[in-house]
């Protein structure tokens, strides 16, 4: 189950023809799906596109009733190599996942799809994690469009243009015997919005259809010689097929006003179309609905670009601007040679007059919009001057910290990362080697552990090459997602196999935390169409690792301690795993607090429990938050004591996990620390006794 | 473009947390615009910063009375700098991050703020003092704003059991800075449907609060304490012998200490107190520095913590009923109260005289005993007989505390930064000053008070070193602060030797 829950949404799917859908990009998504007799669904989770997995798997019911199969692939490749099922049949079928990571990962399998091209569509819908919010390396998924020859959709960002992407990409799809990708951006994904629905179509072949009546065709299987006749056929005949239907169906777009329109123009991605107008409009150069003096060239579709279009938008304009997001400029270098080829002497500006790198947003793309009109039209495109501002930058940048990510409140594996700072003070620090999930925050304060994270999964494929006789040995991490998705064979396979001497801790919490509580294989919980509960360790010792240990509760600083030493000193030759579980408390708060609830009211017998600090007893070092680093481990506000140090100070939000009191325990804290608990529906003996030692403390208390 | 008016969307921002509920303000007040008739779009950045990072929402607004059918203004997806018109934080610091983003300026943002402080994780990780003023931030939030409605939203959704989402949307309503009434916002919460009376009484105290615009953040001048009559003789005579300036930090000093031993102790302190202000009057420069700040750090040395004040304080009965009370339990409910303690042997030994407490350390069978007895940490519920029991047994120890031999040690530590104070002080006052801040780089326990003690040591010899000196006091500052900037020695370490 995971974090954010769909059920009451997807009774949105069901909208029929002429009705009005409001919602987030992502549902309608799903719903432009359906609307387009998709067959089969798969994908991998992973921010911005996580919802849409989530949507779906809540969905489940509604897409059984239109024969949708479903599937929460084991990865990316996996995701891609299943639309495999395209390419002999006319089924249609969509994968999803976070890009470019998502689509490094898939890139294999999208290669042979896209040599050997399909029957039916073929959409690979990514997230493009790029810009503020995003949570990888910045790169564009534009360049796996131009290496394998798929098409590119990035529509105007309105959930009408998204969905009508979706419909259309299937169709060009079909219509080239190509994949296409269409590019979401984060903000796109979470984009409340409203558009008209259509009917949810069923397709009327099956694919049970397929699977009963087999095809084959060798000259679609990328093996030599047919690869070769491949690429020959991707530039002769699918690129102009693309090119014929981009046209025909005008799934670019021109903006502009008929009678004062200026003599340059903008070309643009679709995304980028809302910022562009809203900068124009702030330089007085169109007005709020999109009514435009610059002629508009919006590219929903970034590749293929078609020529004939671009000749005929710069026909009579001295200059154009190229809105393009992200570097290289693709889109910018293959215009100048469009240009230049047909000998049109029009300017084209682009990463000239806008930053080559970083998100365009709205401020960027007006200054380089501003910048281009000056050149044309000086004295045009003016905005208000900026109000004069009396705060002064330097002192901002002082007094406003930057507040990274970090663990959540009571999060299981903060005490490993505890545990791992105790064990450095004994043993001295080692090579930390991270992975991609929430463990890779221990690479910040207050833990500040960890030298490099290579992608996910691959945290002990990152150690590989520590193999010289030393005193200390390489740690690596990884989370349970990591280790379904690649990180069994990458790493713990390749550990053995190269007989490794390092070690590796499997952060086991039950969920693919990070990308918002998916179930994993090994996830505890019962799931009614997955098969979880498939222990990690008995994985690890399938493929041959001897030394293992499991560490039933991260919170127990102590074993924690323990097994992490004895795993960096002990003689035993081989990998060393070390699996710590823990529930995370994200999910478990998610899942216990209802329950809690609904016993209590029952009657039944309940524990609640938190930590404080004694605000006394505290002397205000904050040993305890720098080995923690809790949301819900503060400090005071006020000092009203003599001391002009704040004291630390544990808030409501604190849950209960424990790990504060192990951390006294175990790194020798102060003695400030104290646990409450909360008995709701005591027993009637325990009430009896409290009631009785109440009435002796209250005696000794007045003696005083 | 109508009535020759340009059009133009309204704006609004929301900076939050992640898991604050961002989104859920977002929702309300998209609800509250569509069903008063306008067109609304709103969309947020969530990802990776959803685990407790600073996000952002956006929204955008335009009346729809009037357009023809199909006519749809272009919505943006992300604000433009110096283009917004309502900015809204759930906290303090966000409020100003959005003015350093420039999303707050003041030819045009309401600044929604909310004055409670979650402090970043590096006003946390200080070994001292690391906060951001509260009183500085809010100065630049107005400054920037247009308008500003600053109040502690947080304390008033806790003190409606809701949450900062619905005391913010009062605050917006409040402001008047959408063309939406406050009935239009309160519907908006009702057709939300979840925990509706706790929402819409936060709402109510967002709204008032807005209305009254800028309610200071918390105070941060402490309030005066009221002295126990016991001890109303001893604070009379220092109040008498003592400059004004003093009395502030002697009226928490005296109880303090009269509390951690008896009214003897406090006199003990003023006695030793009275050599300095002798030097301050002589020396100083009317401030009373030199005196205030050692009457703040000679009490809080002199109130040491032991385990006879751990236990004292531990014991409280009023702290027991604080805790309980902060836990809000149903009648019925029961609450249990444990202590996390890690017991030492050296606790033991410091509590008996001198010549004993050696004796105990240096015995090979008390070395063996202190091992089994500190292996592990040790839980002691306070609210239980035999709990509190055994810390009533060690209460009962502070009648043997004064000839203890930690009491000796530490009486001699006072005596001699004490004289170290009243040594340099005729040479060069400023430098007395900053050497008694230095007594604050000894803190914490185990460890880290080690190192804090090494650390003043040096201190104290370079002081003595450099009396008389140019830049004497300003070394010696950077020495504190370097004291306290890493909790492994190395700035110090480093400056030491540079």
């Amino acid at each position: 189950m995971a974090e954010r829950s769909f059920v009451a949404e997807v009774e949105k799917l069901r909208l029929g023809a002429g009705q009005e859908f409001k919602g987030e990009g992502i549902l309608a998504v799903t719903k432009a799906l359906l609307q387009s007799g998709v067959s089969y669904v798969a994908g991998y989770q992973g921010a911005p596109i996580s919802h849409l997995m989530d949507v779906l798997s809540d969905a489940q019911t509604v897409l059984g009733e239109l024969g949708v199969h479903f599937e929460a692939s084991a990865s990316e490749a996996t995701a891609a190599a299943t639309l495999a099922a395209s390419v002999n049949y006319p089924l249609r079928g969509a994968v999803t996942f976070k890009s470019t990571v998502g689509t490094n990962v898939a890139s294999d399998a999208l290669a042979n799809l896209a040599s050997g091209g399909v029957t039916g569509g073929a959409l690979i819908l990514v997230g493009e994690d790029y810009g503020e919010g995003s949570s990888i390396l910045q790169e564009r998924s534009h360049a796996f469009a131009m290496k394998s020859q798929m098409w590119l959709l990035d529509p105007r960002p309105n959930l009408p243009s998204i969905v009508a992407a979706v419909e259309t990409g299937f169709a060009l799809s079909e219509a080239s015997s190509t994949p296409v990708m269409l590019e979401l951006r984060i903000r796109a994904c979470h984009l409340y919005g409203r558009f008209t629905c259509k009917d949810n179509r069923r397709s009327a072949f099956t694919l049970k259809d397929a699977m009963d009546h087999p095809v084959r065709d060798v000259a679609r299987i990328a093996l030599p010689p047919a690869t070769f006749a491949h690429e020959r056929e991707k530039v002769e005949q699918r690129w102009p097929a693309a090119v014929k239907f981009i046209e025909e169906h005008r799934l670019n777009e021109f903006f502009s006003t008929d009678d004062d329109a200026l003599d340059v123009g903008i070309v643009l991605q679709g995304g980028m179309y809302n910022a562009v107008v809203r900068s124009l409009e702030l330089l007085g150069l169109a007005d709020a609905f999109g009514q435009t003096r610059v002629p508009l060239y919006v590219l929903n579709v970034t590749y293929p670009l078609v020529d004939a279009e671009f000749q005929r938008f710069v026909d009579g304009k001295r200059a154009i601007l190229i809105v393009e997001e992200g570097q290289p400029e693709f889109i910018e270098q293959a215009v100048n040679t469009i240009l230049r080829r047909a000998d049109l002497q029009t300017r084209v500006h682009g990463k000239d007059v806008l930053p080559m790198a970083g998100e365009y947003t709205g401020a960027v793309i007006k200054e380089g919009v501003r910048r281009f009109l000056e050149r044309y039209h000086p004295g045009l495109g003016q905005s208000q001057p900026a109000a004069p501002t009396a705060v002064s930058a330097a002192e901002l940048a002082v007094k406003v910290h930057s507040r990274p990510p970090s663990f959540c409140t009571g999060c299981p594996e903060r005490p490993i990362f505890a545990a791992m700072k105790l064990v450095e003070r004994e043993l001295g620090s080692h090579h930390v080697s991270c992975d991609i999930g929430c463990h890779l925050f221990s690479i910040l304060p207050p833990f500040n552990i960890g030298a490099t994270t290579m992608g996910y999964g691959l945290g002990a494929a990152s150690a590989a090459a520590f193999q010289a006789p030393s005193a200390k040995r390489t740690i690596s991490f990884m989370g349970d997602g990591g280790f379904w998705h690649n990180g069994l064979t990458s790493g713990i396979g390749n550990a053995v196999f190269n007989k490794s001497d390092n070690v590796v801790v499997i952060v086991d919490n039950g969920y693919a935390a990070a990308t918002g509580g998916q179930d994993v294989l090994s996830s505890a919980a019962y799931n009614a169409t997955r098969s979880t509960r498939n222990p990690i360790a008995r994985a690890v010792k399938g493929v041959g690792v001897r030394w293992v240990r499991t560490v039933k509760r991260t919170y127990d600083i102590e074993a924690m301690r323990r097994v992490l030493t004895e795993a960096l000193t002990t003689k035993a030759g081989g990998p060393k795993v070390v699996i710590a579980q823990s529930e995370c408390m994200l999910n478990k708060q998610r899942r216990v607090r209802p329950l809690m609830a609904r016993l209590a009211k029952a009657g039944k017998r309940v524990v609640r429990q938190r930590f404080g600090v004694d605000a006394d007893i505290c002397v205000g070092d904050h040993s305890c938050i720098r080995l923690s680093g809790c949301p819900s481990l503060s400090i005071a506000a006020d000092s009203p004591g003599l001391r002009k140090d704040p004291v630390t100070q544990v808030l409501n939000s604190c849950v209960g996990c424990g790990l504060c009191g192990e951390l006294a325990h175990a790194a020798a804290l102060c003695p400030s620390f104290y646990r409450a608990d909360v008995i709701s529906n005591p027993g009637w003996l325990e009430r009896r006794w409290e009631w009785f030692s109440g009435h002796v403390i209250a005696r000794l208390q007045q003696r005083g | 473009m109508s009535n020759g008016q340009p059009q133009r969307v309204l704006s609004i921002a929301i900076l939050a947390m992640g898991g604050e509920g961002g989104g859920v303000l977002a929702d309300w007040i998209v609800d509250t615009a569509e069903h008063a008739g306008w067109l609304a779009q709103s969309t947020s950045a969530p990802g990776v910063a959803q685990r407790t990072g600073a996000t952002l929402y956006y929204i955008e607004l335009f009346p729809a009375a009037g357009l023809a059918t199909g006519r749809e203004p272009v919505f943006a997806l992300m604000p433009v700098a110096g283009d917004v018109d309502v900015v809204i934080a759930s906290e303090l610091m966000e409020a100003t991050r959005g003015v350093q983003r420039g999303l707050v300026t003041s030819d045009r943002t309401t600044l929604i703020a909310s004055t409670n402080r979650v402090f970043s994780i590096f006003e946390k990780i200080a070994l001292a003092d690391g906060r951001v003023a509260a009183s500085e931030l809010l100065e630049l939030c107005r400054k920037a704003a247009k308008t500003l409605v600053a109040a502690d939203m947080a304390a008033m959704a806790e003190r409606a059991g809701s949450v900062i989402s619905a005391s913010l949307l009062g605050a917006v309503a409040g402001s008047q800075a959408l063309p939406f009434a406050a009935e239009a916002f309160r519907d908006a919460i009702r057709r939300g449907g979840i925990g509706v009376a706790p929402s819409l009484a936060a709402f109510e105290l967002g709204l008032a609060a807005a209305v009254g615009s800028v309610t200071p953040p918390m105070a941060d001048a402490a309030s005066p304490a009221a002295f126990d009559p016991s001890l109303a003789a001893v604070v009379q005579r220092a109040e008498q012998e003592f400059p004004a300036a003093v009395h502030v930090v002697l009226g928490k000093a005296l109880p303090l200490l009269a509390d951690f031993q008896d009214l003897a102790h406090a006199e003990d302190y003023l006695a030793r107190l009275a050599a300095i202000r002798d030097v301050d009057r002589t020396y100083g420069d009317g401030s009373w520095r030199l005196l205030t700040e050692t009457a703040r750090y000679l009490a809080l040395d002199m109130a040491y913590e032991d385990v006879v004040r751990v236990a004292e304080q531990k014991l409280r009965s009023d702290r027991i009923s604080r805790i309980r009370a902060s836990l809000q339990p149903a009648p019925g409910d029961i609450v249990q109260v444990r202590e996390y303690l890690r017991p030492r042997l050296q606790e033991v030994a410091d509590l008996l005289p001198p010549a004993l407490g050696r004796a105990l350390l240096g015995s090979r069978w008390a070395a063996l005993m202190g091992r089994l007895m500190t292996r592990s940490g040790k839980i002691v519920r306070t609210t239980s007989l035999l709990g509190f029991l055994t810390f009533y047994g060690m209460s009962r120890l502070r009648r043997f505390r004064r000839s203890s031999w930690r009491f000796a040690r530490e009486q001699a530590l006072w005596n001699e930064w004490l004289e170290a104070v009243e040594a340099i002080a005729p040479q060069d006052y400023d430098l007395a000053c900053a050497f008694v801040e230095c007594r604050n780089v000894v803190k914490g326990y185990g460890e880290i008070q080690e190192l804090g003690r090494r650390n003043f040591d040096l201190i104290r010899q370079q002081a003595g070193a450099l009396a008389g000196r140019p830049e004497a006091a300003r070394r010696i500052d950077a020495l504190r602060r370097a004291a306290l900037d890493d909790d492994t020695g190395e700035a110090f370490n480093r400056l030491l030797a540079g």
